[in-house]
């Protein structure tokens, strides 16, 4: 089924069509999360919540206004940094900023786990750290441009070209 | 415009990233909508944003669905797979269930069958027995009632009478075997006929001068008797013994036109 209809009929409130899309981007939204919470159960609860805000939202999303994926990775992100906020969660954790995604694929119950995650973590390992730097910011952070350009030190231009450029190396690692 | 500059500008990876304004959102929007190419380019760039970012997931829930589900109030009891997967495991069970309880039912008849049949068996061989035993009792008793004649026979004490047949019953006779130490004659009539219904024999003791009978009594079961010999008791001091044949019950003296045999007891 095309992904525009697949889509229309979530918004119509068909379960079936909820269930692919979750089988789609649950596993994406689900690294997002563990990369910003870095804890398994409450990184699956906030991945559980953020489906069910989608099903009870669905009709707030519009293709004009962006992608789907970029939609509910905007809600993930969102709900994955409110939940760090939380006081209860301040107390446990610390210094989470100080992680990138990359420290996730360096673990080896990640390469167990996962037989996509084994080809890719390859992959990104072969990445520039600059790319890695960018790529956590505005994909995995939620980061803007000018945000992006503050943290890393550098001009805005660069980060959009430079970004253009780690993502066209990514694709050629993991696309055939 | 320069569609390959557009899509070498960078743009096109913010919007999947979200980063960009209302505004380029939508003309990016347009874009696609116009340019297949610039589409396409969306497409791979999110296709490995996906992948890369899937790659940090770790140890994914495989519950995680169910729970949204049940959050969700979903009908996820819908699952017709349980109901196949269930039916036949309850059909296989009630129909070995079914036939074990038949099987049960007909070996519990067989058994009842077979109790009956020994029970009626036994009581067969039972009566079997108590047959023979009484057989077995009877021929004791004519043992012994045989040694007992045999025994009297024998006897030197005894005085044998013989009987004759008289007048029309020329060819009838019968033998008293006269014990006088124990008071007691045996009577030996197999040479008589049977008496017609409703008469009887009886018999007589006789003293000759004057002649004086004495009844000794009836011969009631002369027909059941098997070997015609009867023990009678005999007080007197007899002289002849008679045999008349008398209405039943007897008579008080003999009548003589039915004397069937007589005879005298001779002095030894």
């Amino acid at each position: 089924m095309d992904l525009d209809q697949l889509i229309l009929k979530f918004q119509q409130k068909d379960e079936r069509a909820f269930e692919s899309l979750y089988n789609m981007y649950s596993d994406s939204m689900h690294g997002v999360i563990y990369n910003i919470v870095r804890d398994h159960n409450i990184a699956e609860e906030v991945m559980q919540d953020v489906f069910i805000k989608a099903w009870h939202k669905a009709d707030t999303y519009s293709s004009k206004k962006g992608r789907f994926f970029t939609w509910i990775l905007n809600i993930s992100r969102n709900a994955a940094i409110d939940k760090t906020r939380s006081k209860n969660f301040k107390k446990s954790k610390q210094n989470l900023d100080a992680n990138f995604f990359v420290d996730i694929l360096e673990t080896s119950d990640s390469l167990d786990n996962k037989t996509d995650a084994i080809g890719v973590s390859k992959f990104v390992n072969k990445l520039a750290k600059k790319c890695i730097e960018v790529i956590e910011l505005l994909y995995f952070k939620g980061y803007t441009q000018t945000e992006a350009s503050e943290t890393l030190d550098m001009p805005v231009g660069t980060i959009k070209t430079r970004n253009r450029n780690c993502i066209k190396e990514l694709r050629s690692m993991v696309l055939n | 415009m320069d569609i390959k500059a557009y899509i070498e500008s960078g743009i096109l990876e913010l919007y999947v990233a979200g980063t960009l304004s209302k505004k380029e959102n939508k003309e990016v929007y347009n874009l696609m909508q116009q340019h297949p190419e610039i589409l396409q380019e969306v497409l791979e760039i999110e296709s490995a944003i996906i992948k890369l970012t899937a790659s940090a997931s770790q140890l994914k829930n495989n519950d995680s669905l169910q729970n949204i589900k049940q959050a969700l109030g979903f009908n996820i009891n819908d699952g017709s797979k349980v109901i196949s997967i269930t039916k036949p495991k309850y059909n296989w069970l009630t129909y070995s269930g079914w036939a074990a309880s038949i099987i049960l039912a007909l070996g519990l008849l067989w058994t009842i069958n077979q109790n009956n049949q020994l029970r009626s068996d036994i009581q067969i061989s039972e009566t079997q027995q108590s047959l023979l035993e009484t057989q077995i009792a009877n021929s004791k008793n004519s043992l012994i009632e045989a040694k007992n004649l045999i025994s009297v026979l024998r006897d030197n004490n005894i005085t044998q009478v013989p009987l004759a047949g008289q007048g029309h019953f020329a060819d009838t006779y019968a033998k008293v075997y006269w014990d006088k130490n124990s008071q007691r004659i045996f009577l030996d009539v197999l040479g008589l006929p049977e008496p017609p219904e409703g008469k009887v024999y009886q018999v007589w003791s006789l003293k000759l001068s004057p002649l004086t009978p004495t009844s000794l009594g009836t011969i009631d079961n002369f027909i059941t008797d098997e070997n015609k010999i009867f023990e009678i008791e005999n007080v007197n001091e007899s002289e002849a013994f008679g045999i008349t044949l008398e209405p039943a019950g007897g008579s008080e003296s003999p009548t003589m036109e039915q004397l069937y045999t007589l005879g005298v007891v001779t002095s030894s």
